[in-house]
């Protein structure tokens, strides 16, 4: 119905054109706006090829290189870079470039999957909050504000020690922990729809409430998750390293940039290359992600941009 | 206002008591016992020290025992290091945190606010750019990057300071400066947005059309206001810097309550652990009633909600 709408009007702006179809009309609106700001933010862009790049190394990187992250050779031991170990080895002679790409590889993971988790559980909780309203969105919001004032990481460190040092548990201990900003978020975007028309038209259409949150309401705000989730991997991705890095999080043979960052801060006097190259890999990735996130709100979110 | 201080204080009093519940069970509830080694005990006496423990008895009569006790103010004793008692490791190692959370936290209040102001009153100059670039790599760099980093340049490189150890006071500087850069970067960012948003009122436009001078607007006018979104923030800051002190203790080998946490969580000293975690808490949630406080007091709006 719109769709012809927009047609016939766009007919008769451009006479001897082919009228748009509905389709290019309506991603004319907010994404591809959103994708032409995101263009012209130089910093946020570089951002996005570098995180892609790094992803790239890390995910493609092992299968090139002609070593193996677990091959030892105490022969060697820890040699700085050269020619045939361009990153060098750490002491057990390993090759520190495989290990940064096969520990870039969990630690994305780890960001990825515990940030899904966190999406899912403060999405549906801000919605639901958002859309009830009333003493229920009031008593669940000041369950998050609460929530917001604990010692969280000091849970996270007791999860982990009671329930074993698995990936999975990691993945959703941190998404337990993570998912508090994406709650507040969605709730204030569902609150601002919830008066709106086409929701009265749903409600008075019949549908339940678990159809209008997931179809109607949860779509209308997936700008300002889309930014809270690119800012949230970075999030998570600091805490796994923490974790890693104290012991409680992956375990040997494994290694994240946590594990590889703690084993280099071990070496760092004698061998300095274990820690800078681990740690300069983590650091670009949190920047990376941190510049698009603030990138990807400016662009989704006009209003909110920073003056 | 007192009303809303004792609701406050209240709440303050039942999240600890469900911070101390939930750490009892979850410890309670770990496979294995801090008893167990790789010395094989004969089992007469791992029976006699559990008993000693308390171990053999009920978990809800455990609990009850160890809230009362903890109550008093007795937190039992180490199940790991013999003859030592939690709260002589807590009074050892306190100060010792205390001393390094205090000097970073303030560390970070005293570089982050004004830095905010001067960049948000001179916005868009290079007195925003710098210091705001700066913070983001202040942001994105966490403790256990920046730690070694600091070690390694300043400790290792240049042979400025030392390493590891806390003896005087130049064993402080390292560790704080790396707890509170992040922290001063925040508070940086927190500020700076909270004085553009004073100073873009109406308000402000009416005093600068009535010839108030700019300085006055923002101290008298602005700063209030503006300092909302740090205050608001004092909480999760100390709760950051708590967890950050697991990392910073661990770098720089400094015997405070970091170390043991982490320590007490890798060995499964069930009472150490217990005993830190509800005085991390405790910390944690009067920051945040200080902070609540703190809030109402600088914004007259919300006294009338």
């Amino acid at each position: 119905m719109s769709g012809s709408v927009e047609a016939v009007l766009g007919a008769d702006e451009d006479v001897g054109r082919e009228p748009a179809t509905p389709e290019i009309e309506r991603g004319a609106s907010l994404w591809r706006d959103a994708w032409h700001r995101l263009g012209k933010n130089k910093l946020a862009l570089i951002s996005l090829f570098v995180f892609i790049a790094i992803a790239l190394f890390c995910v493609v990187g092992p299968f090139l290189s002609p070593w193996d992250s677990q091959q030892q050779d105490l022969m060697i031991g820890a040699q700085g870079p050269s020619a045939t170990h361009w990153f060098g080895t750490d002491t057990l002679g390993r090759d520190l470039m495989v290990r940064v790409m096969e520990g870039g590889r969990i630690s994305l993971m780890v960001g990825l999957i515990a940030t899904l988790v966190a999406l899912l559980i403060g999405v549906l909780y801000g919605a639901t909050a958002g859309y009830l309203g009333g003493k229920t969105d009031a008593v669940m919001m000041r369950l998050v504000d609460i929530l917001y004032a604990l010692p969280f990481t000091i849970f996270v460190i007791l999860l982990m020690v009671a329930f074993g040092r698995s990936l999975w548990l990691m993945f959703v201990a941190i998404g337990f922990v993570e998912w508090l900003s994406m709650a507040r978020i969605v709730r204030s975007g569902v609150m601002a729809l919830r008066k709106q028309e086409f929701i009265e038209a749903a409600v008075s259409l019949g549908y339940s409430h678990r159809r209008i949150i997931l179809k109607h309401l949860i779509p209308n705000v997936l700008g300002p998750v889309i930014v809270v989730a690119t800012l949230t991997v970075p999030a998570v991705m600091l805490l796994e390293a923490f974790l890693s890095f104290l012991g409680l999080g992956v375990q040997p043979p494994n290694a994240s940039w946590g594990v590889l960052i703690n084993e280099g801060q071990q070496n760092m006097e004698i061998f300095p290359w274990l820690l800078i190259f681990p740690a300069f890999f983590f650091a670009l990735t949190l920047f990376s992600l941190n510049f698009l996130g603030d990138g990807l709100r400016d662009a989704l979110d006009p209003k909110s941009a920073r003056d | 206002m007192a009303k809303f201080i004792a609701l406050r204080f209240l709440q303050g009093l039942l999240v600890l008591l469900a911070i101390y519940a939930i750490t009892f069970f979850l410890v309670a509830a770990t496979p294995g016992s801090p008893f167990s080694s790789e010395r094989a005990i004969p089992p007469h006496i791992l029976a006699q020290i559990e008993a000693f423990y308390g171990y053999d008895k009920p978990v809800l009569e455990r609990f009850w025992t160890s809230l009362t006790n903890t109550l008093s103010g007795e937190f039992g004793p180490s199940a790991v290091y013999a003859n030592r008692s939690v709260t002589d490791i807590i009074a050892e190692s306190f100060p010792v945190s205390l001393k390094l959370g205090s000097i970073s936290l303030l560390a970070a209040l005293l570089i982050g606010i004004p830095t905010g102001i001067v960049a948000a009153v001179r916005r868009n100059t290079w007195l925003d750019y710098v210091p705001m670039s700066v913070s983001m790599a202040g942001i994105c760099l966490p403790t256990f990057v920046m730690g070694p980093l600091l070690a390694l340049v300043f400790g290792l490189i240049l042979r400025l300071l030392p390493v590891s150890g806390w003896y005087g006071p130049e064993y402080i500087i390292l560790p704080a400066a790396t707890l509170s850069l992040y922290y001063a970067a925040y508070f940086a960012r927190l500020t700076r947005g909270g004085m553009l948003e004073m100073l873009n009122q109406d308000f402000v436009r009416t005093a600068r059309a009535k010839g108030v001078p700019e300085w006055t607007i923002v101290w008298k006018h602005c700063l209030k206001g503006g300092l909302i979104p740090a205050i608001t923030f004092l909480g999760p800051a100390l709760a950051g810097i708590i967890s950050g002190s697991f990392v910073v203790e661990t770098i720089f080998q400094i015997p405070g309550l970091g170390q043991w946490f982490v320590k007490a969580a890798l060995n499964r000293d069930d009472f150490l652990i217990l005993g830190l975690t509800v005085l991390f808490a405790a910390l944690i949630v009067v920051m945040n009633l200080l902070a609540d406080i703190a809030h109402v007091a600088l914004n007259p709006r919300l006294k009338y909600e």
